[in-house]
């Protein structure tokens, strides 16, 4: 009964519908990336000096998170904890956040990138990577004699 | 009599035209319930602790939030998720639980708020003394 006094709730199933109609109709960017709608959201960028990434990944503790690179292929893991109180007398009325050990993988272009030039950070529950790029992959102007 | 009727709707037609709220998120929830009060948990990732907004009011809450990240120049997106840099979640609260002793943490993106129930919505084990 009291579980109506949140009409949120719905709206949160169609959240999810949503997210899995996208799923369907995006194109993954690489075969081990089309985890789209997993634990923590990616989004990734670059720019002519490094490859960025930001993981949502909200509730972490910093030093649980395994951020690894080898051969072009990053990989972000780690272990969230449920906030549940451990208590019988405790009524769960929503529960959407994610718990349990989580791991995305994402396949950066081999050539292109500096493997001693990562950098990765965590604050306000986003951790950002930065990966250099090389020398020789950066777009050169080519200059015209 | 008639024009009479038309003229609050009127009104009240044009605050939701300019009132239309900017696209945002839904950030996904926990709530739990126990004798003493709600406690909820809401994932705001990129959120800074100044750019978070909490509304509780007497019958709703409202949860807002920026995200802020810091971008080096010239990004260009290749892959994007996260595609709103905003949230926002309303909740009908209910009348037994006391708004004015909310009390709210913040921390990793992480939105910890519990609301304690209202004194005498409490439940109370009555003691039976023995003349």
């Amino acid at each position: 009964m009291f579980r109506t006094m949140f009409p949120g709730d719905l709206f949160a199933e169609l959240d999810r519908l949503q997210r899995e109609v996208q799923q369907a109709f995006d194109i993954g960017p690489s075969i081990r990336g089309l985890g789209r709608g997993g634990y923590p959201a990616l989004n990734i960028g670059n720019t002519p000096q490094s490859i960025e990434l930001y993981a949502f990944a909200p509730g972490l503790d910093p030093n649980s998170i395994e951020v690894n690179l080898e051969r072009g292929v990053l990989t972000i893991s780690g272990q969230r904890d449920s906030d549940a109180p451990q208590d019988e007398k405790v009524t769960q009325h929503i529960g959407e956040r994610f718990a349990g050990r989580f791991r995305r993988v994402v396949s950066l272009p081999d050539d292109d990138i500096n493997p001693s030039g990562v950098s990765a950070q965590y604050r306000d529950g986003v951790l950002h990577v930065s990966v250099k790029r090389r020398e020789a992959a950066k777009p050169r102007r080519i200059e015209v004699q | 009599m008639n024009d009479n009727r038309n003229l609050p709707t009127q009104q009240s037609d044009q605050k939701t035209e300019t009132a239309r709220p900017e696209p945002a998120l839904l950030p996904p929830v926990d709530v739990f319930e126990d004798g003493a009060g709600i406690t909820l948990f809401a994932d705001l990732p990129g959120v800074p602790k100044d750019k978070l907004n909490l509304q509780l009011e007497a019958d709703s809450l409202t949860i807002e939030g920026e995200v802020a990240l810091e971008t080096p120049e010239g990004l260009e997106s290749s892959h994007v998720e996260v595609r709103v840099p905003r949230y926002r979640r309303v909740f009908t609260l209910s009348r037994e639980l006391d708004s004015d002793k909310a009390q709210a943490e913040f921390r990793n993106g992480v939105l910890k708020l519990r609301i304690p129930k209202a004194e005498h919505a409490q439940p109370r084990r009555i003691e039976v003394k023995v003349a």
